[in-house]
């Protein structure tokens, strides 16, 4: 994996239990915070009908998408049971309080 | 040091209460148990079937003796309590032996009632209530061949069912001439009754026992009419008494049972009772389904949550004979207030009643086909109208729905493992078997609780019941209560509040921490509900959680589709000036939005705005005058008016103005759901103030108040509240019932199932009845409404939140453009 990290903002840029978007040429990406600090990254659109998740709540590693509140696992993009469908998932770290994204999606659903 | 609980009574509710103990606070007690019994504990209910030869003890334990010790409770088993001494606060033993307690539970269940008449005594004499008396019949049941059962109860049937199958000749003796007086009428008892005969058992109706004759063991019984029968094994099923004797000694306040108060304490705080040893509200009772709730607030008290309260259970009834399905609850004889909806269909031994008061279904009864018992009783515990369906509702959940997907229990048996039972939750039925063989489950509700199998859409119930008694062999029982907030806590909307005010919790993580949340920050259900509640209850004082609320009330402009956003101005009373609409026009041209449209309630909405465009869109709104018209929230929507007197030939009042003055002094308040407002210049009620949830017809002595309407999916008119004279008087009373809406709704629950839930002489009495009362409500919505009438939109365009509005950064060929 030829990760290419960018710094895409720090810590505190994102609000807890909450999301920013980093805009792309290849579409929106929205980087996720959750109430323990943990960071998640996924393209920024629902497998469903392609709701804006940055939009959802945030809650425990899901976020529920603002359409049709479909629950979204942050770790691997993969629609929570009984829903199906899979939104690309990226990698993002923190260095420090700095927030570093790659645009290298992680390898897991087909397609998207 | 551990504070020390003793335990009297290995049975069901004391150790229920045990277990629910350690599961919401395991370390706070030193636990000693004391059983009568030389058992680990069991389900009492099971002994029907152990009895019919369908079940093993094995089969039977709950607990076995492993499980005390691997959670280190001391047992003893085998030794009856005799005394209890409260001032050297200990109890003794049958052999001597004591144990000190800082905290008592008494679950001595019943005993069966004797009666009174001669050679009660005699061998061949039993009772059926544990597993000493099964034994017992069974071991007469090897040596002897005529059985009879004095009862024709529950308990009666299944003896003498039980009996039966062991192979003895069986009579049931019952005072009355219907089977089950007390759960069925008289057309579902005489097809039991049929049934049962068919099957081999005989019947004596309307006799009653004189004598029990036999030298030393039991040969004859004697009837008041002289006619005698013979017997070498007689069961007395005619009742049981709440086992007080205990607590009466230690002059524990008893009456029928052991007086207890809603957190199950008795009239000494440190001494606890559970079971059907109770008297609760003046009611004992006999089914294991009031003990689970009652042993969930014992145990939640001794855990010194102390939120919960018992507030008695609606019971149902099952027989467990298998091949016999009969089923009743509620008030199923009626009155000449209810009406009675019937199905028979003799041949096929179906019967179903239904006992209805103004389209509510008060009591049920049903034989020969109970799949949708569950379904009836939910209804009838919610108080369902079920007006919409009355036509079908005879036929059943499947009809209703349109679902023929209820199976019974030869089906299931036959289901493969992976068969799914549940659509919605994705359970299939071997998470289900297995849940309920591994964790012992043996009611509805356990299941759902622990597989999520029938907690959402409820259409499969049929089947997971189904399941249940195929596994567990057709003896569960229904434990009704009330529904929780969401999955995330054990607790009701109503406990949440009465914890938020009573204990003063003020943010969420600490009202989740102190009520014992089951995942870390919730779920988007409850935490939109603890944000509104907090806000509701700490005026001023309570911090908006923001990613507690929905994307809408955070962007405070709605989501559409396509994830652009609308914007509605508000124009007050639907007022508007040349000035507003040319500044409208104008923010539509400049930022090229793609829809402008009138909305139902007289507002403009402009569609098809980028998320961060809306700041520079509302600056340029706010500098003509134009705020936040609130039509995303949960909140007070739009005042609708008519133009009224100024205008109308007709009007008889300044509608309009009200609209105005009253939309001026509710706009900006959140509220459990949307709250919509009209005001009619006369009856012809052109504003449809009769399908909003505060409606104002003004009338020439006044002004006609109504509450409780609602259009869209399910139109509702609304309620008339109450007549009133002056402008003043409808603010007042506008104010006091928007408070009352928000103390007490439910989140999410608009103002027309509210007032049917709460019921319209609830309102009139806080709003019209108490003067005083309606006063401090429209107060204390007047104060909150001080820290809400902040222009959100003015906020944000002056760089309020700006995170929610702004990307994070954009990146082009992988280069950085913009940081933020
Ligand atoms: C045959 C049968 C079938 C039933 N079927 C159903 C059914 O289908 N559905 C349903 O809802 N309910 C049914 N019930 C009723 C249900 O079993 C009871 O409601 C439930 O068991 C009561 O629980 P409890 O803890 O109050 O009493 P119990 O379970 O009776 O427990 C009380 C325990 O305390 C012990 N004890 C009493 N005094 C002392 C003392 N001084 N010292 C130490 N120990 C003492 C007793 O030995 C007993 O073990 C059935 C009952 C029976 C007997
Ligand atoms: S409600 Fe009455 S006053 Fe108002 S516009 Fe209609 S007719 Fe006129
Ligand atoms: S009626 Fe239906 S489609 Fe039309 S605005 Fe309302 S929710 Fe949307
Ligand atoms: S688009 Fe996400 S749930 Fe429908």
């Amino acid at each position: 994996m030829s990760d290419n990290w960018i710094e895409v903002g720090s810590l505190n840029d994102i609000p807890q239990q909450g999301a920013r978007v980093v805009q792309t040429e290849k579409g929106d990406i929205a980087v996720f915070r959750t109430v323990d600090d943990e960071l998640f990254a996924l393209r920024d659109k629902c497998p469903h009908r392609g709701g804006p998740l940055s939009q959802g709540i945030v809650h425990g590693k899901r976020v529920a998408c603002p359409l049709h509140d479909w629950k979204i696992n942050l770790a691997n993009g993969e629609a929570v049971a009984p829903d199906e469908g899979c939104t690309t998932s990226f990698p993002v770290k923190l260095e420090g309080e700095r927030v570093m994204l790659s645009l290298a999606a992680n390898k897991g659903c087909a397609g998207n | 040091m551990k504070e020390k609980l003793v335990v009297i009574g290995n049975g069901m509710a004391g150790i229920r209460t045990v277990e629910e103990l350690l599961k919401v606070a395991p370390d706070t007690y030193d636990i000693t148990v004391f059983g009568a019994e030389p058992y680990g504990n069991y389900n009492r209910i099971m002994l029907s079937p152990l009895l019919a030869g369908e079940k093993t003890i094995d089969d039977i334990m709950l607990n076995d003796e492993q499980w005390y010790v691997d959670n280190g409770i001391t047992l003893h088993k085998g030794k009856e309590v005799t005394e209890i001494d409260r001032v050297g606060r200990r109890v003794v033993a049958v052999d001597g032996s004591s144990e000190k307690y800082d905290r008592l539970l008494i679950a001595t269940g019943s005993t069966p009632f004797i009666i009174p008449v001669p050679g009660n005594d005699l061998e061949g004499v039993v009772s059926f209530r544990d597993i000493h008396d099964v034994d017992r019949m069974l071991q007469a049941a090897k040596q002897h061949k005529h059985a009879v059962v004095i009862g024709g109860g529950l308990l009666g049937l299944e003896a003498a069912n039980g009996l039966m199958q062991q192979g003895m000749s069986v009579t049931v003796v019952h005072l009355m001439d219907t089977l089950l007086e007390r759960q069925l009428d008289k057309p579902a008892a005489e097809m039991l009754k049929k049934s049962l005969e068919e099957r081999g058992l005989n019947f004596l109706m309307g006799a009653q026992t004189e004598a029990i004759v036999g030298k030393e063991r039991v040969e004859k019984i004697r009837f008041k009419d002289g006619t005698e029968i013979y017997a070498d094994l007689v069961v007395m099923a005619v009742g049981i008494r709440a086992n007080t004797a205990l607590a009466k000694k230690a002059g524990i306040h008893c009456e029928r049972g052991i007086v207890v108060n809603d957190t199950m304490q008795t009239f000494d705080p440190r001494v606890y009772a559970v079971g059907e040893c109770v008297q609760h509200r003046g009611i004992t009772y006999g089914l294991v389904a009031p003990l689970f709730e009652m042993a969930k607030v014992c145990a939640n008290h001794l855990a010194q949550y102390g939120i919960g309260r018992y507030q008695g259970t609606v019971t149902s009834t099952k027989l467990k004979v298998t091949g016999i399905d009969l089923f009743s609850a509620g008030d199923f004889h009626g009155d000449e207030n209810t009406e009675e909806l019937v199905f028979q269909d003799a041949s096929r031994g179906v019967y179903r009643k239904l006992v209805v008061q103004n389209n509510r279904i008060k009591g049920a009864v049903m034989y020969g086909d109970t799949l949708d018992s569950n379904w009836y009783f939910d209804l009838m515990r919610d108080e369902t109208d079920i007006s919409d369906f009355r036509d079908k509702v005879l036929f059943g959940q499947a009809h209703h729905l349109g679902d023929a997907g209820h199976g019974e229990e030869q089906r299931v048996a036959a289901m493969s493992d992976d068969t799914e039972i549940c659509g919605c939750n994705g359970v299939c039925k071997g998470d289900i078997v297995k849940a309920i063989t591994e964790k012992k489950l043996f009611t509805l509700d356990d299941v759902r609780a622990h597989t999520k199998a029938s907690s959402s859409c409820g259409s499969c119930t049929g089947l997971v019941e189904a399941l249940l008694a195929h596994v567990v062999g057709g003896d569960y029982s229904t434990a009704p209560h009330l529904k929780p907030m969401c999955g995330c806590t054990v607790h009701t909307h109503d406990e949440v509040r009465a914890a938020i005010n009573g204990q003063e919790l003020k943010s969420i993580p600490e009202v989740m921490k102190t009520l014992e949340w089951k995942t870390p920050d919730g779920c988007p259900k409850c935490r939109m509900a603890l944000n509104y509640y907090l806000l509701c209850a700490w005026p001023g004082e309570y911090q908006d959680a923001s990613q507690s609320r929905f994307i809408n009330e955070r962007a405070h402009a709605n989501i559409q589709k396509d994830g652009s956003y609308s914007v509605i101005p508000r124009m007050w009373g639907g007022d508007t000036t040349p000035a507003e609409l040319r500044a409208i026009a104008e923010v539509a041209e400049k930022y090229k939005v793609k829809t402008v449209h009138v909305t139902g309630g007289q507002r403009i909405a402009l569609f098809g705005l980028k998320k961060e465009e809306l700041p520079a869109v509302w600056d340029d709104l706010n500098n003509a005058g134009l705020v936040s018209g609130h039509a995303y929230g949960k909140a007070l929507r739009t005042v609708k008016t008519c133009v009224g007197k100024e205008w109308c030939r007709f009007g008889t009042q300044d509608s309009t103005r009200m609209g105005i003055e009253l939309e001026k002094m509710t706009w900006g308040c959140w509220t459990p759901h949307k709250f919509k407002l009209a005001v009619s210049g006369c009856p012809r009620n052109c504003a449809e103030a009769t399908i909003k949830d505060f409606g104002v017809v003004s009338v020439d002595s006044g002004w006609e108040l109504h509450v409780g309407g609602n259009g869209g999916v399910k139109v509702r008119a609304t309620d008339f509240l109450c007549h009133v004279k002056t402008g003043e008087e409808v603010k007042e009373y506008c104010a006091a019932f928007m408070q009352l809406y928000r103390e007490n709704a439910h989140y999410l629950e608009r103002t027309a199932p509210w007032v049917e839930r709460v019921g319209l002489s609830y309102i009139k009495e806080h709003i019209v009845e108490d003067e005083e009362g309606r006063k401090k409500l429209a107060e204390r919505f007047l104060y909150s409404q001080k820290f809400s009438q902040q222009d959100p939109w003015k906020e944000r365009a002056q760089g309020a939140e700006k995170h929610e509005f702004e990307p994070l950064l954009q990146v082009m060929n992988e280069k950085v453009l913009v940081n933020s």
